[in-house]
């Protein structure tokens, strides 16, 4: 089913550090869990068209009409690291 | 008058107004009962901000609609300058900067938050065993588990903290522990209530709603949350109001008790109960008839294939930048979100990360993604189907009682089939009801009554019809 190469190509798309215990364990439990929705391979869907939305909507647009953003300041508040009044970050690879 | 706590919303807001007893009492009250929190229904309370604005409302030369009734918050629902964390580490301390819309219009027609209710982290879990915080009991039996992923808004409220509480269901969230508690919960049609400030999970399934001791309760609450909100673009203009219940027989309603949920899987205890209120059904003058949904067997599958999905887009925010603790001091920022997020999601996070990542990745999108969305119209469509027959359609809220705390931790799936009859309604998107119908090994069952959509008054009046004439005592043994 799952791999262990499949697990941490797929740790690394989803930004996830996992150590060498959990990636065996993930390995294990993401092969029961599909395991058990394979079942849905089995059912005939060729003319059944997927769900997007349970309760059709269109368009939904608002007018474009600016409004107040929060100041600066209160954007900042619950950052843990802030330079000039920005979010800081470490550098791209 | 009986003590304050043990008032039902609806008996607190006639107090209230009648000048029988204040909002400060009243929020006292409650709070006297939060303090004492043996079940660990409270992550935070609000003890001071409550006291206060009770005062306020109190002083108030006309009273709001709600009169300064206590209620108690889900923590997945964002407060204003109330840490919020949704039951995660990821967000230890985290002081929103805008309050929920349904929790603001509460506010607004005089609710008083007295404080944020115990969760599965994110919401991911049937059993509050997944909060990284701490577990939640059941107060019917404190080796149990009151459900989840709302089981601190079930405990509250069955255990006489608060009259009413808030939570979020996605899968079965506030049907399943109001289940195990022996109380009242509804999962309104989706986009019936605003989800603006609710912490997204899966955002094709959230749904807001009310946990209450009394349908009509529960009815109330929900009459002050439905609706458009302009902040959230999935939410409906609601038909006509919400009405409270009156109704007292079950005279031209047709409930169809659904085969495939009444199977092996339901303990025999719960199995009873349920018969047992479809029997008083037809003595209040209803049809019982049996309904097949087969699709719903994939119900489970489908729905960890999708909510899995939306659930690894939707956490792909916190990434410990903008808000929530720095866990890691790498340079390097790819490095540094791996190690935040691999040290601020628990495992169940962890892992239906992984598992959304993974049926969205190229190569298994349309073998898994694509084939649950398929799946999600086969069942939408077999309810359509069952609803040209019958106005109601009936089942089991969970397939057990109470679990033993720990019983199901080791053993995802085990845990994962604990929502087998609440997750085809939420893939669906139509409103239900779970209402206690008596006790099986001495904790409480649950039936869940599921309508289409926009017919909850329809729903809330049924089920408060049966509800009289079930007569489920919400006491837990020792808990007054």
């Amino acid at each position: 089913m799952i791999d262990a190469a499949t697990v941490t190509h797929v740790a690394r798309l989803a930004r996830l550090h996992l150590d060498a215990d959990e990636r065996e364990r993930m390995r294990a439990e993401l092969s029961g869990i599909l395991d058990h929705v394979d079942r849905i391979q089995a059912l005939d869907l060729d003319d059944v068209p997927p769900t997007t939305h349970v309760i059709a909507l269109e368009n939904v647009m608002r007018d474009d009409e600016p409004w107040e953003s929060l100041p600066v300041g209160e954007a900042l508040r619950e950052a843990p690291r802030i330079v000039d009044d920005r979010f800081s970050v470490g550098r791209m690879g | 008058m009986s003590a304050l706590h043990e008032l039902t919303a609806e008996a607190a807001v006639r107090a209230l107004h009648a000048g029988e007893a204040g909002a400060a009492e009243m929020v006292d009250a409650a709070l006297a009962r939060a303090e004492d929190d043996r079940w660990g229904s409270f992550l935070a309370l609000a003890a001071e901000a409550a006291r206060e604005r009770a005062r306020e409302i109190d002083a108030m030369p006309q009273r709001p609609p709600l009169g300064g009734v206590p209620i108690a918050i889900k923590d997945a629902l964002s407060t204003r300058d109330l840490v919020t964390t949704a039951g995660s580490r990821i967000l230890e301390g985290f002081r929103p900067l805008y309050t929920a819309t349904c929790v603001a219009r509460l506010e607004e027609a005089g609710a008083v938050v007295i404080g944020k209710t115990n969760m599965d982290e994110f919401a991911m879990g049937s059993s509050t065993e997944n909060s990284a915080y701490m577990p939640t009991r059941n107060p019917w039996g404190d080796d149990r588990v009151p459900g989840g992923s709302s089981g601190g808004s079930a405990t509250a409220v069955a255990a006489f903290q608060a009259p009413w509480a808030l939570g979020s269901d996605t899968g079965g969230s506030i049907r399943q522990p109001a289940a195990l508690c022996g109380i009242v919960g509804v999962k309104p049609t989706y986009g019936a209530v605003s989800r603006y400030g609710l912490i997204a999970f899966a955002s094709s399934l959230d749904q807001v709603g009310p946990l209450a001791r009394t349908v009509r309760d529960a009815a109330l609450l929900l009459s002050h949350i439905v609706g458009r909100d302009p902040l959230d673009s999935t939410s409906l203009e609601w038909p006509a109001p919400i009405e409270v219940p009156q109704a007292t027989d079950l005279r031209g309603v047709r409930v169809g008790i659904v085969s495939e949920l009444m199977s092996d899987g339901v303990e025999p205890g719960v199995r009873a109960a349920v018969e047992r209120a479809m029997g008083l059904v037809e003595e209040l003058g209803g049809e019982v008839r049996p309904v097949s949904l087969p699709a719903t067997e994939h119900g489970v599958a489908t729905y960890y294939l999708i909510a899995p999905a939306e659930c690894s887009a939707n956490l792909a925010r916190f990434d410990g930048v903008r808000y929530g603790p720095r866990l890691d001091d790498s340079d390097d920022i790819v490095e540094h979100y791996e190690r935040t997020r691999g040290l601020g999601f628990g495992p169940e996070v962890k892992r239906r990360i992984m598992l959304g990542t993974f049926s969205l990745s190229s190569g298994y999108y349309d073998a898994y993604y694509g084939r649950a969305q398929r799946v999600r119209t086969l069942i939408r469509r077999e309810f359509e189907r069952a609803f040209e027959e019958v106005d109601i359609v009936a089942s089991p809220t969970s397939p057990t009682v109470a679990f033993r705390l720990g019983e199901r931790v080791a053993d995802p799936l085990a845990m994962y089939l604990s929502d087998v009859c609440t997750i085809p309604v939420s893939l669906a998107g139509i409103p239900a009801v779970s209402i206690p119908c008596g006790l099986s090994e001495g904790l409480p069952v649950g039936l869940q009554l599921a309508g289409p959509a926009f017919s909850e008054n329809r729903l809330l009046a049924a089920a408060h019809a049966l509800e009289g004439a079930i007569g489920f005592d919400p006491r837990p043994p020792g808990v007054l």
